[in-house]
């Protein structure tokens, strides 16, 4: 029995967030604009309002590329 | 969250526009922007055949499925640019892709056919890398789409990235550049038009097209990309846009409307207008024996490899 399982990015990592959170809590918490990232749950995307438990398992996914040509 | 037009339940919110989309009625959402787009820019026309400069990333890699769904006869164009395992990847995204769909996808290595690589190149000719992979990328795809006969070459800037280099330019103000950051760049003698169909989504939405289209891009990021000043330009804006929705399209098109006319005379002439010649080794447009791609190739073709380490270029 864990929590949320969290995999994010750069650096790639994997934490644990007690549920139920909103995607929109969760990402206030990890200081996360949501302007930048998605939030992918077993290929389709996770709304904000929706509310994440125990042992569900997501992706933030950054959006921002960085080429400047 | 409820889909604003059909009350389903919606899959992404969009702050701008203020409203919450469905899948169906999302991926409807991008394709009617870049048919506004294309339209409202005079892009492209029914039946034009399209290349598109694709480097395995979402905005490249959407912006060829969108303009196929929208009819377009559009050929993918891949450059290796040989940065490391990011290049390797990148092209193995594009690969895939390609063969999935069997859309025809031309690949040009720039270590096999010209005997440098990027970071090479960067080192060589002391440029920073992304200007040294600019000046490569447009020459080759200029040069691939006259070859072919295509009617344009398409690129995936989008919203974000051209609300971030309007940001830059202005910060300075770069009027040369001003002049020119338009969303299509009509074709000019011995150039093959340019279009840029993305302009009116953001980064995100072009992520999530990709996510619900089960198009399986490339998320790492280009290592010589970490920390330059278009990265930084964009997280501003990105602040300003979480207080402040449609900040960036009302900056960006705004300057379109309002203000771009006004740079016009601030543009340098092209090579053709001051009547000038061309390449002698290529027959590029040049105001120099080499165009400057041909000058980057004969300075670093053959000089020893830059290895590059997880921290970017040695
Ligand atoms: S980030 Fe710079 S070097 Fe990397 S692919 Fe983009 S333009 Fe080229
Ligand atoms: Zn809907
Ligand atoms: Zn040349």
């Amino acid at each position: 029995m864990g929590g949320v399982k969290v995999h994010l990015r750069n650096p790639s990592r994997t934490i644990e967030h007690p549920g139920p959170v909103s995607i929109v809590a969760l990402l206030q918490k990890l200081e996360v604009n949501r302007e930048s990232v998605l939030v992918i749950r077993g290929g389709t995307l996770v709304p904000g309002d929706a509310l994440l438990a125990d042992d569900d398992e997501v992706e933030i996914r950054p959006v921002i590329s960085g080429g400047a040509a | 969250m409820k889909c604003r037009v059909c009350r389903g339940p919606a899959v992404i919110d969009i702050r701008r526009h203020n409203a919450n989309f469905c899948v169906d009625h999302f991926l409807r959402l991008c394709r009617d922007q870049v048919t506004k787009a294309i339209a409202e820019f005079s892009m492209l026309e029914r039946g034009d055949r399209v290349l598109v400069a694709v480097s395995g990333g979402k905005d490249s890699l959407a912006l060829w499925d969108l303009l196929r769904e929208l009819g377009y006869e559009a050929d993918g164009l891949y450059i290796g640019l040989g940065i490391g395992g990011y290049s390797d990847r990148s092209g193995e995204a594009v690969k895939a892709f390609a063969q999935e769909r069997g859309w025809p996808l031309q690949v040009i290595d720039l270590r096999d056919e010209f005997d440098y690589d990027v970071p090479t190149a960067a080192k060589v000719t002391k440029r920073v890398p992304c200007s040294a992979c600019g000046l490569s990328k447009r020459h080759l795809f200029d040069k691939a789409a006259l070859d072919g006969g295509y009617d344009a070459v398409a690129t995936g800037h989008n919203l974000d990235d051209e609300a971030a280099v309007l940001f830059g330019n202005t910060l300075r103000w770069q009027t040369e550049y001003l002049a020119r950051q338009m969303p299509v760049l009509p074709a000019r003698h011995g150039f093959p038009r340019k279009v840029k169909p993305l302009v009116s989504l953001g980064e995100r939405e072009m992520a999530a097209y990709c996510v619900l289209r089960g198009i399986d891009y490339i998320v790492e990021e280009c290592p010589m990309a970490a920390g330059n000043k278009h990265l930084g330009y964009k997280e501003a804006l990105n602040e300003i846009e979480a207080r402040s929705p449609g900040s960036k399209h009302a900056f960006y098109f705004g300057f379109l409307a309002r203000a771009a006319e006004r740079f016009r005379d601030a543009a340098p002439d092209g090579p053709e207008e001051s009547g000038l010649g061309l390449c002698t080794r290529c027959g590029a447009p040049s105001t120099n024996e080499l165009c400057a791609f041909c000058h980057l190739v004969e300075r670093s073709a053959g000089a020893e490899p830059v290895v590059l380490t997880t921290k970017g270029a040695r």
